[in-house]
């Protein structure tokens, strides 16, 4: 029995070293470090600053194409005090494309622009914070440096020779004219970041509430069901107890 | 219950329910010292119904084409009501289903399991592990997600290795020249009905087989061996209540790190589900580094250890086929690790060990390095089979009790 026990003990053990190690990286995380994001999914304020930011900048390019307008304006919160969508808001601040609130949020660039333009079309970035995470994203975005060279003058230290164009250069530059720009900067590109994450899986916070009372069920239900058994078992006795 | 007795005698008329009723579970006599290492079988039929129930559901809004495939999975997860609890039951459930199934035979080999006279229900077992791999594969396709496509690619190609029919094979397999829409369709039909079918009638098979011979037990001893007037076994109990009862704990516990996974972190950190299958599978673009699913590293880890491409696709094939000779390998007198000698002992701890190396090698990408370490560990994991009719005869076991000690 002891035995057996170290046994586990030690399969256990070397399970656990393995998962906390971590190795399963993202796609060119290998090598670069990245900076923590530090977002925050119940901040609705910061997802609706994101929201903002990508539909002024992002959305000529890039879609969404797995979320509709109604379905991001009721769950980062741009509703009435019954929690119903506000449509008029949505339209004026947010839509620039399309016509129903129920549409998806499709980019007015085709493919084929994209690629005429670009040479590769701007990716779909519903599922980007799951696909290179959350972190990755902050730091991209953040990772722009000037280089002649290249056909927008811009390059990436964590996404070589990028076909991207610092879109945020002006803002950035605009904001570092202020005391604390960077910290601003940095703030912006946060929101934008949570607002890609909370994209990638709207439920998740939903997910997480009711994995609460799921757990506590079980609990419970575990109790219950340790009680029962031991009841069962009261008479059964070790056979070498017996003789 | 009184007026239920006329139906029940009508049925038993018909059929034999009360008769299946009692073989199976009523009358069932289960050896009392069970331990923790028996909760994995009862686990097992519960994450096989769980497989089946929410396969069922999520095949009612997947689209099997190459069109569709993915954009049907994101629109189960944000668009059909509990859709992603559904696709989570089952991604967790197919990562659990293999740690059920690797406890549950490792407890075979704790307490030879395998032993005379259960070799069908370990061949059965095996048979039964075939599917499951054979399942899963099927199964990481239907995302089309990029990593889904390129596993799909690798893995199909391997039978390429086999001389002068292998290229004809793979095409057969892929039913086009690569993995597209084709094989995705032909992967869909084998996933939600040919393989789940052979599944559940081995699984019924391999519980036919268990209760004809009788449950082993920690202690490999025989309750058969020692009966009371009645006939029945001094050392058993009968499954129901007993172990029903206490299966209902376990799967109470069970579900508690089923669940946590679930609700809390399903894609495990991109082991359970892998972060580039948030992309869709695109021919053009191969993932930086291409890996199986965890389940199946070990295996991938000793084809990859092995430079000629023929060489590694057998010695992968022989790292499966091996368990199937398990029962003839060992020739000890003994069943249960409890009475076997320091020998066996380790040479087990080390096939553990080289088992989970091999597993964690095979998910990262190599390096000349790794490649050694992983050379060592594959060789290890082939002498502990290959060397256990020496090792288990000249091992110097204890003697065994005639009754089984409390658990
Ligand atoms: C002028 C068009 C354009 C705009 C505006 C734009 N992007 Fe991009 N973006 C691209 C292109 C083109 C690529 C593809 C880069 C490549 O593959 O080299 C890209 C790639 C990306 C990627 C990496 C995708 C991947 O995983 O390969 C992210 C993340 C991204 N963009 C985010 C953003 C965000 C956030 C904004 C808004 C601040 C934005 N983009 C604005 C054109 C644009
Ligand atoms: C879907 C997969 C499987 C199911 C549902 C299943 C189910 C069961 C059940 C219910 C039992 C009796 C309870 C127990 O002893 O834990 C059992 C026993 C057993 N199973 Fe499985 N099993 C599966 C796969 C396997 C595999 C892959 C193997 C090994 C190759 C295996 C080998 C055995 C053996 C040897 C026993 C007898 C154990 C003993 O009496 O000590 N099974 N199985």
């Amino acid at each position: 029995m002891k035995k057996e026990k170290g046994m586990l003990v030690w399969i256990c053990a070397c399970f656990v070293l393995m998962v906390c190690d971590f190795p399963f990286a993202y796609a060119n995380e290998e090598e670069v470090s990245l900076d923590k994001a530090n977002i925050d999914l119940t901040d609705k304020a910061s997802l609706q600053r994101g929201a903002r930011l990508f539909m002024d900048v992002c959305s000529g390019c890039h879609s969404l194409k797995y979320i509709r307008y109604s379905t991001m304006a009721k769950d980062i919160g741009i509703t009435n005090a019954k929690g119903g969508v506000l449509d008029e808001v949505v339209k004026a601040d947010l839509m620039f494309v399309g016509d129903k609130i129920t549409d998806p949020i499709i980019s007015a660039m085709t493919k084929e622009e994209g690629v005429a333009w670009f040479g590769t079309a701007p990716p779909d970035l519903s599922l980007e914070a799951r696909l290179r995470g959350t972190d990755w994203i902050y730091t991209y975005l953040r990772s722009f440096y000037l280089d002649p060279k290249k056909q927008w003058g811009v390059n990436n230290t964590i996404f070589p020779d990028v076909a991207m164009p610092d879109v945020l250069y002006n803002m950035q530059q605009q904001l570092l004219k202020e005391p604390g720009g960077q910290a601003k900067f940095d703030n912006a590109i946060r929101d934008l970041t949570n607002f890609l994450t909370y994209v990638a899986e709207p439920i998740k916070l939903v997910r997480e509430h009711i994995g609460i009372w799921v757990m506590l069920f079980l609990g419970i239900f575990f109790i219950f069901a340790w009680l029962l058994k031991r009841e069962y078992w009261k008479g059964v006795h070790s056979a070498r107890e017996d003789e | 219950m009184q007026i239920l007795n006329p139906l029940l005698n009508w049925i038993d008329a018909r059929f034999p329910l009360t008769t299946l009723w009692n073989e199976h579970l009523a009358k069932y006599y289960a050896p009392k010292n069970f331990n923790f290492w028996y909760y994995f079988g009862s686990l097992a039929l519960f994450v096989l119904a769980n497989q089946i129930i929410t396969g069922i559901w999520l095949t009612m809004s997947y689209t099997p084409n190459a069109e569709g495939a993915f954009d049907s999975i994101e629109y189960i997860m944000r668009e059909v009501p509990w859709g992603w609890l559904l696709r989570y039951l089952h991604s967790t459930g197919a990562s659990f289903f293999f740690i059920v199934i690797y406890l549950h035979m490792f407890r075979g080999v704790l307490y030879g399991s395998y032993k005379k006279p259960r070799e069908l229900i370990w061949l059965v077992g095996m048979l039964i592990f075939l599917c499951l791999m054979a399942e899963a594969f099927f199964g990481y396709l239907l995302p089309w997600g990029n990593m889904s496509f390129w596993g799909a690619q690798v893995i199909t190609s391997l039978f390429g290795a086999i001389p002068f029919v292998g290229d004809a094979l793979v095409e057969w397999i892929r039913g086009d020249y690569n993995v597209t829409g084709i094989t995705l369709n032909r992967f869909f039909a084998l996933h939600v009905i040919a393989v789940p079918l052979i599944f559940v009638g081995l699984v019924i098979a391999h519980i036919m087989a268990l209760h004809e011979v009788g449950s082993n037990n920690p202690d490999g001893i025989e309750i058969k061996a020692m009966k009371d007037e009645q006939g029945i076994p001094l050392d058993g109990i009968p499954f129901h209540p007993y172990y029903t009862v206490k299966d209902l704990m376990g799967l109470a516990a069970f579900l508690i790190l089923f669940c946590a996974v679930i609700f809390f972190i399903p894609d495990m950190g991109g082991l359970f589900l892998e972060h580039p299958n948030f992309s869709p599978a695109d021919p053009l673009k191969t993932p930086p580094h291409i890996a199986p699913a965890w389940y199946m590293t070990p295996y991938y880890a000793i084809l990859r250890a092995i430079p000629n491409k023929l060489a590694g696709v057998l010695a992968l094939a022989l790292s499966i086929a091996v368990w199937f000779f398990l029962p003839w390998l060992d020739r000890s007198p003994v069943k249960s690790i409890r009475y076997r000698g320091w020998l066996y002992k380790t040479a087990l701890f080390v096939f553990v060990i080289s088992f989970l190396l091999l597993g964690y090698l095979g998910l990262s990408p190599t390096s000349p390095a790794l490649v050694l370490i992983t050379r060592i560990a594959a060789t290890l994991y082939f002498l502990f089979f290959l060397l256990m009719p020496i090792y288990t005869t000249l091992d110097k076991v204890k003697p065994v009790p005639t009754r089984v000690s409390g658990s």
